[in-house]
């Protein structure tokens, strides 16, 4: 058991594994994504009150999921890193920032574009907003952190503690809809609760969802790969696995 | 034709539909992109230095 | 586990429980700034001073909607099933704005009580269905609810 888990601590084995897995799951992602695009925006039909407005939420509740999603993998594997030292965990903690960060953005975006005809404002200071718009500046604090200090060993230290911290924002985000009043509407689609949108609706949304999340894994193992690479260039490992 | 014009027109709120989705895909490939042109540069990087290394050796 | 990692384990604990409970706390104490909107019942218990700014949120009345043929003029009542507070608006109003419908107002208390809006914003529920099944559900009567969910009971509470 331990062995199987050290293995995958272990640069080389995770360089060639992602290797093989990150093409199988770029093509899955691809073809999810086509697919749940055409079900969305051609087969579903529209809205009872939103008419097809609300076929924003097919990119936008896949991409607020993925940004708090990958939140938790930053924190989780800053974690690691700061406790066990593991650099594997540093490596995916760096790789997930930018992937994060874009995610947010796209989240806060479509969210906007879909607030302006429904509720008739672009923006308001509501408690879901407010909280996800930090978020976004948690992962804007990390990548800057990381660039703002020279010393390699102490910007991984500094940034994984900001990291593990912000984690406290994630409940935050989730709950606010519940805790306080707010303009944003309560969640879709929970785990204890039949969804309350009907199935021509609902299938492309979770197709979309599940091609957001491979491609977070896609781009993540290639990050992790260069992230290896650059760590690790002076190893005989690579010398030798680039050879072929 | 007038159902693909329908299509395009989004009941209506092609103005918000379309862009949402336009820049989420731009985000996303660029994001992509940028991850690709990353590990070129590493591989690229990795690859002068094992070459380094070896002629160094000879 | 090693000691020394043990000992890291247990700082990075503590630093997340730490943060976490400063921030609870600081929440609590700001709870009412962080809610967005005041119901009517809030408005009615006198917690709002006439001539001060703040939203208000709630639940357009069925048949309380009178409009102006000549101007924008719109005045509507706001209710939480336990009070109920008139309002007043002159602008264009959201493409979801109707009876029965919940909405989110900014504005201020004249000093006849009406809330005088500057601002009305629709909210919307979390449900979603083509017109076709809405319509049966509505024959039906099994609409889930019929406005805007509000999810939480600070509205409902008298």
């Amino acid at each position: 058991m331990f062995k199987w888990i050290h293995r995958f601590g272990s640069p080389p084995f995770v360089y060639r594994l992602s290797g093989r897995i990150a093409p199988v799951l770029g093509v899955l992602c691809l073809i999810l994504m086509l697919t749940g695009l055409y079900l969305g925006l051609v087969v579903a039909p529209a809205d009872y009150e939103q008419g097809d407005s609300y076929r924003i939420i097919f990119v936008h509740v896949p991409a607020a999921w993925m940004s708090m999603f990958v939140y938790v993998v930053m924190a989780v594997s800053s974690a690691i890193f700061l406790i066990w030292k593991m650099k594997l965990a540093d490596i995916v903690a760096q790789a997930s920032a930018p992937i994060g960060a874009s995610f947010t953005f796209i989240a806060l975006m479509s969210g906007s574009l879909w607030g302006k005809p429904m509720w008739g404002t672009w923006w308001v200071w509501d408690a879901r907003l407010t909280s996800e718009l930090l978020l976004l500046f948690l992962y804007l604090g990390y990548i800057a952190l990381r660039n703002a200090i020279e010393h390699p060993q102490l910007a991984a230290r500094t940034a994984a503690i900001l990291a593990v911290v912000g984690v406290v924002n994630i409940p935050i985000i989730h709950f606010s809809v519940d805790w306080w009043n707010t303009l944003h509407q309560p969640a879709t689609i929970t785990k204890f609760d039949k969804p309350s949108m009907h199935p021509s609706m609902l299938k492309p949304l979770l197709i979309m969802v599940v091609a957001f999340q491979l491609l977070y894994f896609y781009n993540l193992l290639v990050r992790v790969r260069s992230g290896i690479l650059q760590r690790e260039k002076r190893a005989a490992w690579v010398a030798k696995e680039l050879e072929n | 034709m007038e159902s693909i014009a329908q299509f395009f027109s989004m009941g209506g709120y092609a103005l918000y539909v379309w862009p949402a989705f336009f820049i989420t895909f731009l985000v996303l490939i660029g994001n992509v992109w940028f991850g690709a042109r990353e590990h070129r540069i590493a591989l690229r990087d990795a690859k002068r230095r094992a070459v380094q290394v070896k002629s160094s050796q000879e | 586990m090693k000691p020394k990692r043990k000992q890291r384990l247990i700082l990075v604990s503590l630093m997340v429980a730490g943060v976490a409970l400063a921030v609870t706390f600081g929440l609590i104490a700001f709870n009412q700034n962080i809610m967005l909107f005041q119901s009517p019942s809030d408005v009615a218990a006198g917690n709002m001073e006439a001539g001060q700014r703040f939203r208000i949120g709630g639940m357009v009345v069925d048949g309380s909607v009178q409009r102006r043929d000549t101007n924008l003029d719109v005045q509507f009542s706001l209710t939480d099933h336990a009070s109920t507070v008139p309002v007043t608006y002159n602008g264009i109003l959201p493409d979801l704005f109707r009876e029965g419908q919940g909405i989110v107002a900014l504005g201020k208390l004249d000093d006849k009580g009406v809330f005088v809006a500057s601002e009305v914003l629709a909210k919307h529920d979390e449900n979603y269905m083509p017109p076709e099944v809405a319509e049966a559900l509505e024959k039906a009567g099994k609409m889930p609810g019929t406005a805007a969910n509000y999810g939480n009971t600070t509205l409902v509470q008298p």
